[in-house]
């Protein structure tokens, strides 16, 4: 399941992910204390963890990070998805330590936290942290050019022609004020794609629509590359970034939820 | 001294866009102020590259894109076309409270060698003392909150003109400090939209606020508040 539930358990082994958060140890009062040797004190790990906590992680981009070269670079993955993805994550694990909003999966705790447009202090680390799964996901090395098949298909039913996609969602992207987010979204209701723009944290989500693509629109997710050059980089990701193979299998994990119609079978 | 430039438009009556000789609107566009120290001068809280940036780039865009909106409110003022004058709003304090905020915000800053930095003196530093206990509990608050604020925005010392107290406010994007109270005037702003220090500071919005204070021009800020909000 693409979208899997964004709950790690987690044992007591160090987790393999790049995460700089080591599980925290809480000792069960019934046990003896335990007598740590000098290497485990030092790393803080514990062969005997009494409790087990359920904590969020953030997820790894699937490429290596000088993979986006030269149109996203290395230094700006390193930063954006180790240092501010990993503060997303870090902030919400803190922030949920003792709250009654502990148990849902990452999806629902955005939702959740949104409390509909009245949002809770969690909100931010939250939908940030799904947002930057989502964007790392949204792209591929070699990515870009077109879409072909039934997304080609869709994109040109609901917008006209690729062309006219590309010129809504550029425009779209400039035209948003501050930090935010810019989303190609299949509207359940009205059946079809659209283009839209959210300002911060908030994503599509929120609406009850679900997303095929995301770009980051914070000034951190392009300064180090492009500077103050907004439409080249939104122009980059549309012609080299944008992984259509991950949109094709949103779209198919799309058509679980909202009916897109009969396919047109050629009359022979 | 920071230049201002301001060029009025012809005043004569020019055909408009529809043929009438009604006499155009006399608007004044506004223009990019210079910065009256160099962009290295304020090595090594910014440096010169974000300054450079900063002011030609980002400020420059602001400036342009004020007038344009202005521009086109000109237009649909005189058509009488409601739709787009409120269409238009939120263009015009985007980019205007851009340009507006920014100003400021190059008088704010200082080289260490002409004053940057320096405690403020006189009835301000009495003030301060006085609502926040001291000047490192002004700058603690301040950089607390400059540091929580999600996304763009700015942080603010505010002087309210009429009951003449002190405070800390922050705005989201470029709104303007008058969106927080209409008597509130700008003592010290500043920018934590990630542009002000990503090339420097990357994601470590808490340094840049640390180091910003050794830039601080509380010398204008003391004029400004000498003269009440006037």
């Amino acid at each position: 399941m693409a979208m899997a539930s964004q709950l790690l358990l987690l044992p007591n082994l160090r987790f393999h992910s790049n995460s700089q958060s080591a599980p925290r140890v809480i000792s069960n009062p019934i046990c003896r204390p335990l007598k740590l040797s000098k290497f485990q004190k030092r790393y803080k790990q514990s062969l005997r963890d009494s409790r087990v906590l359920a904590f969020y992680g953030r997820k790894t981009p699937p490429y290596k990070l000088d993979a986006l070269e030269p149109y996203m670079s290395q230094r700006t993955l390193e930063v954006h998805w180790g240092k501010h993805h990993q503060e997303y994550v870090d902030g919400l694990n803190k922030q949920l330590e003792n709250s009654p909003l502990y148990g849902h999966t990452l999806e629902e705790l955005v939702k959740v936290t949104y409390n509909n447009g009245n949002p809770m202090p969690e909100f931010n680390n939250a939908a940030q942290l799904w947002n930057h799964d989502f964007f790392w996901e949204s792209m591929q090395p070699d990515g870009g050019k077109s879409p072909w098949g039934g997304v080609l298909q869709q994109i040109e039913k609901d917008f006209g022609s690729l062309e006219k996609f590309r010129d809504e969602f550029v425009e779209a992207a400039l035209s948003l004020f501050g930090s935010g987010w810019v989303w190609l979204v299949l509207k359940t209701k009205e059946k079809k794609f659209a283009v839209m723009k959210t300002s911060n944290a908030v994503n599509p989500l929120v609406g009850g629509e679900i997303p095929i693509i995301g770009l980051d629109m914070w000034e951190h997710a392009y300064y180090l590359d492009y500077k103050d050059d907004r439409e080249k980089y939104v122009m980059t990701f549309l012609n080299h970034l944008v992984s259509w193979h991950t949109v094709a299998l949103r779209m198919i994990r799309a058509e679980a939820f909202v009916n897109l119609g009969e396919p047109k079978i050629p009359v022979a | 001294m920071a230049l201002r430039i301001l060029f009025k438009k012809p005043c004569f009556p020019i055909p408009s866009h529809y043929g009438s000789t009604v006499p155009l609107r006399q608007f004044k566009t506004f223009s990019l102020p210079e910065l009256p120290y160099d962009y290295g001068a304020l090595e090594p809280a910014i440096n010169g590259e974000i300054m450079q940036l900063h002011h030609q780039k980002h400020h420059q865009a602001y400036v342009t894109n004020f007038n344009n909106a202005l521009e086109l409110l000109d237009q649909a003022l005189a058509k009488g076309d409601a739709s787009s004058t409120v269409q238009l709003q939120s263009a015009i304090k985007f980019n205007g409270g851009g340009h507006i905020n920014h100003s400021i915000f190059w008088k704010n800053l200082a080289p260490v060698n002409e004053g940057g930095g320096e405690p403020p003196k006189g009835p301000l530093g009495l003030a301060v003392e006085e609502h926040f206990g001291s000047l490192e509990e002004l700058i603690k608050k301040m950089n607390v909150q400059g540091a929580a604020l999600q996304g763009s925005g700015w942080v603010w010392l505010a002087l309210d003109k009429e009951t003449k107290t002190l405070s800390v406010e922050t705005t989201a994007n470029q709104d303007p400090l008058v969106t927080k109270g209409a008597s509130l005037v700008p003592l010290l702003g500043i920018d934590v939209w990630e542009h002000a220090y990503y090339l420097q500071y990357k994601n470590v919005r808490p340094d840049y606020l640390k180091n910003i204070w050794n830039v601080i021009n509380w010398e204008y800020a003391g004029e400004v508040f000498k003269k009440g909000g006037a």
